[in-house]
């Protein structure tokens, strides 16, 4: 789950930061054997969440229309499978970044938790508001919550037998809307570029049994300055001597 | 371990680093037997694959023996002592691509697929050693590697064979095969190939195995050109010809081959002002790749015949004649090879000895002389056309 704490630069994540661990999950029918999660680094939540949810916040503060992030994501599996899997809101943080936790408490109840800048958490409570067997999931957080949150998420067959195609729609209403904004405006996170990221991580969990990862594996060493990057964010991948940048910068000149 | 790291562009190293282990419970750890410098590598050592980093661990042609297999995989699949060789694409075997035998196209094993969609849309899969926006994994050109979703790719070698007959299998040989098979060959077809490097030679007799009934081959160095013909084919010195199109065009009765395939990718050689802008424009980055056999390619190909392009490109090219390509209603087949359809299969073509595929390895080092093995392939030098490492050798300065 570290992979969603990389957030870079502006709107993206990334997949290889440092000294973070994670075994995916194998689902096997039923049953979700957990080989066991460990934390990512704080530096990474506290991005992960400034990005997932701070940024929201953000936009928020002056627009009247609160945005939701939205995406879909096709999965090569039933709609019970995957409807089965989303139900139990304790695995959203295998593949939601900025979750600590998520405690289902009953009566279609369950207690969030989310890491924020500087390690700050957040918590709410949140209730299912509506839901319809293998077809879609409504989620609201209780009222006196810190964060206002609402999410929907639909399980549809996929055209051609492809399997089912997935659409989530998630809505905060963050904490200190100037602070915000001004904290996201700073970072520049993309929330749907994040909300992607989740759903491409749930896509691998469901589809291979774990979410593909080079965090920790050898290498040779390091540049000083690739070194001092990480240093200071630890969630910006690295990209080399190359940037992709200019890769794009040629595609604008040469057209 | 001993792993070859790039060091940045024009730099190799070997360095002594910390052993792979486990990160996720499909993986494997191998300990490698053989592993092979690849054509793809010079486009890192040359610098044109953005999304290097200092330290990556080059090598995706590798195979060894299993030495320890992660808790998610099936032991009926994988076990430790099974002796495998490791396809270059990672794929998760459950996603639609992998379904659909697509297996270059894994949706699962980039976790760094962000990147590359900036570039092209939709990610590829992880490859090993080959870049951070493919995957970023680290790859097998060393004593260990890890292998993620190690129950789908490694395929398991009955003992007796040796390592050179089946390496190959890694890339190469279901790369030459696949880009023979893009070329659509009816029998009695005419395929022109552009490249006689390893993935050319492949290709030449993969093409014969199709039921093609002449290849002619187009390289300018003197020795890839022997081989060639060794396999079979006509060759052309494209540094002997002043118009390539045209001699083409009398090859063939001034129809054109049936099939025209691009073996040599975005670094290719050539003449004239065309070739100089397109080396000027790389080296200041405004293109990306040199698509000269490319062009070649599309420019020569008969009427209603189609393109293979095995070659790899990894941004954007010039002045692709597009009006040829459409007004002769060709059509263009290319991609990373979806290994795992093609080794097993030819697996069974090397058993059977249809073909041994180590006569296209000219030099087998021990892998701390990587970077003078990365030169002299890369320049041509010694005849090189086919480097095989071996990382447990007794290093030093040994001869080749
Ligand atoms: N699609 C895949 O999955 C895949 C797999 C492996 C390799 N490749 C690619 O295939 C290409 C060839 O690989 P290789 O290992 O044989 O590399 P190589 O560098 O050994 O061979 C390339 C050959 O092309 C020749 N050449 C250069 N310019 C030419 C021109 N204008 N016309 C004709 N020949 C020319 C060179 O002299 C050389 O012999 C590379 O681009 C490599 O990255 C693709
Ligand atoms: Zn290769
Ligand atoms: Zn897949």
């Amino acid at each position: 789950m570290n992979q969603t704490s990389r957030i870079h630069g502006r709107h993206r994540g990334n997949g290889n930061a440092q000294g973070i661990q994670r075994w995916g999950s194998l689902i096997g029918g039923s049953a979700l054997a957990i080989y066991g999660l460990t934390r990512r680094s704080p530096v990474g939540l506290a991005l992960a969440t400034l990005g997932g949810v701070v940024a929201i916040s953000g936009a928020k503060a002056n627009a009247l229309e609160e945005p939701a992030t939205q995406s879909s994501v096709l999965i090569n599996g039933s709609p019970e499978e995957a409807y089965r899997f989303w139900h139990d809101f304790e695995h959203f943080p295998l593949f939601m970044n900025h979750l600590e936790s998520v405690t289902v408490t009953g009566q279609g109840r369950s207690r969030w938790v989310a890491v924020g800048p500087l390690g700050t958490k957040f918590r709410w409570d949140a209730e299912i508001v509506n839901e319809q067997t293998n077809q879609s999931i409504a989620w609201r957080s209780l009222p006196g919550s810190e964060i206002e949150v609402d999410g929907y998420v639909q399980f549809e067959p996929a055209p051609g037998n492809r399997g089912t195609l997935i659409s989530a729609r998630i809505r905060y209403r963050p904490p200190a809307g100037a602070l915000g904004h001004a904290v996201a405006k700073m970072l520049g996170k993309d929330p749907n570029f994040l909300m992607r990221q989740d759903l491409r991580r749930l896509k691998a969990l469901m589809e291979a049994g774990e979410i593909p990862t080079t965090d920790g594996q050898t290498h040779g060493p390091r540049s000083v300055t690739a070194a001092a990057a990480r240093f200071v964010d630890p969630d910006r991948p690295f990209k080399g001597d190359v940037e992709v940048a200019e890769v794009f910068s040629q595609l604008r000149r040469v057209s | 371990m001993k792993a070859v790291c790039w060091m940045g562009v024009d730099k190799i190293s070997v360095e002594t680093v910390p052993d792979p282990k486990i990160l996720n419970p499909r993986d494997a750890i191998v300990r490698i037997t053989s592993t092979c410098i690849c054509g793809s590598d010079l486009h890192l050592y040359n610098g044109f694959v953005p999304t290097m980093e200092q330290g990556d661990i080059l090598g995706h042609e590798f195979m060894g023996e299993v030495v320890e297999v992660g808790p998610g995989i099936n032991r009926d699949k994988l076990k430790v002592g099974d002796r495998v060789v490791v396809p270059f694409t990672i794929a998760c075997g459950n996603c639609f691509f992998c379904k659909s035998q697509l297996w270059s196209c894994c949706d699962n094993s980039n976790p760094n697929y962000w990147i590359a969609e900036e570039i092209m849309g939709y990610s590829p899969s992880g490859l090993f050693g080959y870049t951070h926006m493919l995957g970023g994994y680290s790859g097998g050109q060393a004593q260990y590697a890890r292998v993620p979703f190690a129950d789908v790719g490694p395929l398991k070698i009955p003992a007796g064979i040796p390592d050179e007959k089946v390496v190959f299998l890694s890339d190469i040989f279901p790369t030459g095969y696949m880009a023979a098979e893009n070329c659509d060959i009816e029998p009695g077809d005419t395929v022109a190939i552009w490249g006689c490097g390893p993935v050319g030679q492949f290709a030449i007799r993969s093409c014969f195995m199709l039921g093609a009934e002449r290849v002619i081959a187009i390289d300018r160095i003197p020795e890839r050109l022997q081989m060639a013909k060794e396999g079979g084919a006509e060759t052309i010195n494209f540094d002997e010809v002043d118009d390539l199109i045209q001699l083409l065009k009398d090859m063939t009765g001034n129809i054109g081959p049936d099939s025209c395939m691009d073996a040599v990718g975005m670094e290719a050689f050539g003449h004239g002002i065309g070739y100089m802008m397109d080396r000027t424009k790389q080296m200041l980055r405004i293109e990306t790749d040199r698509p000269i056999a490319l062009r070649e390619a599309i420019q020569a190909c008969r009427k209603g015949g189609t393109v293979s392009v095995p070659g790899v490109y990894g941004g954007f090219i010039d002045k692709v004649p597009m009006g040829a390509f459409m007004n002769k209603g060709l059509a263009m087949k290319t991609g990373q090879t979806h290994m795992m359809r093609y080794m097993k299969p030819l697996l069974d073509r090397v058993e059977r000895g249809d073909i041994d595929p180590s006569f296209v390895a000219t030099h087998r080092p021990p892998i701390d002389l990587a970077p003078e093995m990365y030169k002299m392939f890369r320049d041509k030098q010694d005849q090189c056309i086919k480097v095989v490492m071996d990382p447990w050798a007794n290093g030093a300065r040994a001869a080749a």
